[in-house]
């Protein structure tokens, strides 16, 4: 053992060493950026001098393979350079004008569809589902994939009235976050507990602690010290399932998927926005989650008809009202939709602004 | 020598279609020969399968390290290992990237050769929190590969109830509307903060995200317990020639549709020789109308962050959007980003010692009320942490003159 080595503590490292020179050289010194086509922003700094930045959109889980070849395009038009945005899309930066339609050319060709800016549909962020996660009720990246097919033409151009972020997360944390849509796993019947597993591995204290409404006491089951959920309080939320994985909430029939709106972290215009459900019950219909592609289009068709330019969704809703959204979206408003949790009454009409 | 490749008809589904196809990325792993990471993806691909058919998961959590370091390795261990013993271990190598995800591309090579030697060859650019996640590795090469991405000037992120890793907007290397250096800012928080990152000992995680403005590109408001955001102070920098222009360009009802109807506190008017009339004092810094007009508008000089506290989602109390802690400091100085460090300690120390297991810090503040947090904290209240002033009388107010006279004693202080 005397081998092992240290780790080094050296925190992130600096990004100026792998940035763009271009980038270096006129840092903090921006004067104004435009987007001359879908896809591709031009930043101009004080001296004048141009940067071109080439966007596309990435799988996220990838291959070495992939990888390698996005270096390969990066070193053919970018000197050796490329970054990331949060949502894992990719970015080549060239100050050569004349290079950008080629580079979307090659981009392209190699399978990585060029878009992502302005008004357009964002890639999905996303969690891990079944490829890594411990937790998951559904797939991450597979029904990433299969919106993704059916959401390319809204990646590559801007015909939306504001960007849009959609999210999707395979539990009720929602490692995908907030979103303009939001796909998440929604379960809808209590934990099935094994309980001769529990006393072995959960530490009963902390699983009851976890539960946002008190409903799991200790019992004594078949002679062994177990958990029981009292089920007429259970919100099927899955927060106990993570420290007691006997616990088990994740079920092929009854874990289902919600559909929820309006999310906005900006405080752009409004003030950011929780976003809300609109539909559940959807079946986790793998591997290509055809039931939740069709209410997330007709959702992002009725948008791109009816909003104002630069109303993001959650706003466009506040201006129509919900009786307009569930009208034109043909979604049914049920019971659910009616928030019963603390602080709850915040959502509420209390008014008598009326739509008709 | 490389085995059979599992059948794969549910995956398979997931190869047509314009989108990049992360099923076709595994399979051209676990076709690559007689490499180690074939052997690996050939199980995974199974289990996935096996996941997709049965539509449940398989993984199970677990305690896999480094040398020297108690987070940054995600451990995942098989339920179905019998059937699928090549990826039966499955850890996860959790790497900061530099701020704002920049590569040169000599780096990410040596970054996949690496993986490829040690791991499965898949590789997340980047997770949720930010990290790059080199997924899929077995025990006893957990190790290995970590030496050498360490060696590379890589360190490991967070994870668990530690400090995790930070995420930022591209900020000013190639955005003209960042009103403070979110690169420089993540970096300092973070490396100040290393042995939070790699020893966890907090009731539970804290995260910390930067955007440059208020269009929080880093998706820090809601997603991070301290979001740091640029802003200003001062008015708004107005080229009126290019208002003009830009009025000329999008005709004037579209003008008004979007620049001026759009304004949330009705800030903004068009003059009648198509100037830009602003009333900076109603101005709330939301970036709207300088999105729109990119040329004409930019954010004033007396630049600097507000920083918001106890964003979060759904578990345990429901979610929370961070709020108002700090409605403005000035970032330039050493001095300045050595404050910024230092209240993220008494966050992090206050944090530390006042939650209760497994609650996150805006989950606290809820429990204790804003006040008593800012006492704790000796900051100072300011009118700006409100959306309004409370509607309920229950609240006992005899120290209210006490309270008055330090509010007149600040205001006399400050215009000094």
């Amino acid at each position: 053992m005397s081998e092992l080595r240290r780790p080094v503590e050296c925190g992130v490292p600096d990004s100026k060493q792998f940035m763009h020179p271009a980038l270096v050289r006129n840092y903090g010194k921006w004067a104004f950026h435009d987007r001359p086509r879908p896809g591709v922003l031009r930043h101009v700094s004080d001296s004048g001098e141009a940067v071109f930045t080439v966007k596309a959109g990435t799988q996220r889980q990838m291959d070495v393979h992939t990888i390698r070849k996005l270096c390969d395009i990066a070193d053919t038009f970018c000197d050796g350079h490329v970054r990331f945005t949060v949502r894992s899309s990719v970015e080549f930066m060239t100050t050569d004008e004349s290079k950008v339609e080629a580079l979307v050319k090659r981009l392209e060709a190699e399978g990585f569809p060029v878009g992502g800016t302005g008004n357009s549909v964002g890639f999905i962020s996303h969690t891990q589902g079944w490829l890594h996660c411990d937790i998951p009720g559904t797939d991450a990246s597979g029904v990433v994939k299969a919106l993704m097919d059916e959401l390319v033409h809204e990646f590559k151009s801007e015909e939306m009235p504001n960007r849009v972020k959609i999210t999707t997360s395979c539990c009720q944390i929602n490692c995908g976050g907030q979103g303009d849509i939001a796909i998440n796993v929604q379960h809808t019947k209590p934990p099935v507990i094994n309980h001769a597993l529990v006393a072995g591995v959960c530490e009963r204290p902390a699983v009851i602690a976890r539960c946002p409404v008190a409903a799991i006491r200790p019992a004594l089951v078949d002679g062994k010290p177990s958990l029981e959920v009292d089920e007429k309080k259970c919100v099927c939320c899955g927060a106990c399932y993570p420290p007691c994985p006997p616990m088990q909430i994740n079920d092929p029939i009854h874990s289902k998927i919600a559909i929820w709106v309006g999310g906005k972290h900006s405080s752009t215009r409004s003030k950011p926005m929780f976003h809300k459900l609109v539909a559940a019950g959807l079946p986790n219909n793998a591997p290509r989650w055809p039931e939740v592609a069709e209410v997330v289009k007709k959702i992002l068709a009725v948008y791109k008809a009816d909003a104002r330019a630069w109303e993001r969704m959650g706003e466009w809703i506040e201006r129509i009202g919900w009786p307009r959204f569930f009208e034109l979206t043909e979604l049914p408003f049920t019971k659910y939709h009616v928030d019963n949790w603390r602080g709850g009454r915040a959502n509420l009409n209390a008014s008598a602004h009326l739509h008709f | 020598m490389s085995k059979k490749m599992p059948p794969t008809p549910m995956l398979d589904q997931l190869e047509s279609g314009p989108w990049p196809s992360f099923v076709t990325g595994l399979k051209r792993l676990a076709e690559d020969g007689d490499k180690p990471s074939a052997k690996i993806m050939q199980g995974l691909l199974g289990q996935l399968e096996h996941s997709y058919q049965t539509r449940k998961g398989y993984w199970k959590g677990g305690t896999v390290g480094v040398f020297g370091y108690g987070a940054g390795v995600i451990a995942r261990f098989s339920e179905q290992a019998a059937q699928f013993p090549e990826s039966a271990e499955f850890h996860t190598l959790r790497i900061m990237p530099a701020p704002g995800f920049f590569y040169d591309t000599k780096t990410l090579r040596q970054m996949c050769d690496i993986w490829e030697e040690h791991g499965s060859g898949l590789i997340a650019l980047h997770g949720q929190s930010g990290d790059i996640m080199f997924q899929g590795c077995r025990t006893e090469q957990v190790q290995p590969a970590w030496d050498k991405l360490n060696a590379m000037g890589f360190d490991m992120g967070g994870a668990g109830a530690g400090v995790r890793t930070a995420a930022s907007c591209v900020g000013p290397a190639r955005c003209e509307q960042a009103c403070y250096d979110t690169l420089a800012a993540h970096r300092a928080i973070i490396n100040d903060f290393t042995d939070d990152i790699h020893r966890p000992s907090l009731p539970y995680k804290m995260k910390f995200k930067f955007s440059g403005c208020a269009n929080d590109c880093a998706n820090a408001t809601q997603r991070a317990d301290v979001a740091i955001l640029g802003t200003w102070k001062d008015d708004m920098q107005v080229d009126q020639k290019e208002v003009q222009a830009k009025v000329k360009q999008l005709g004037r009802k579209e003008f008004i549709n979007q620049v001026i109807r759009m304004c949330p506190t009705q800030a903004l008017g068009l003059n009648d020789d198509d100037t830009l009339d602003v009333d900076n004092k109603s101005c709330v810094r939301c970036m709207h109308c300088i999105n729109v007009c990119t040329k004409a508008l930019k954010p004033g000089k007396e630049k600097g962050i507000c920083v918001l506290v106890g964003g979060k989602r759904t578990l345990k109390i429901g979610d929370l959007m961070g709020t108002v802690l700090i409605p403005f400091m000035k970032l330039e100085t050493e001095e300045d980003f050595e404050k910024l460090v230092e209240l993220a300690h008494n966050m992090l120390d206050f944090f530390a010692d006042n939650a209760l297991e497994h609650e996150r810090t805006g989950e606290m503040i809820e429990r204790i009320g804003l006040v008593n947090y800012l006492e704790g904290l000796g900051l100072e209240l300011d009118v700006n942490m409100i959306n309004q002033p409370r509607t309920n009388s229950y609240v006992r107010t005899d120290g209210w003159d006490e309270e008055a006279r330090k509010w007149a004693e600040r205001k006399t202080s400050a215009a000094e």
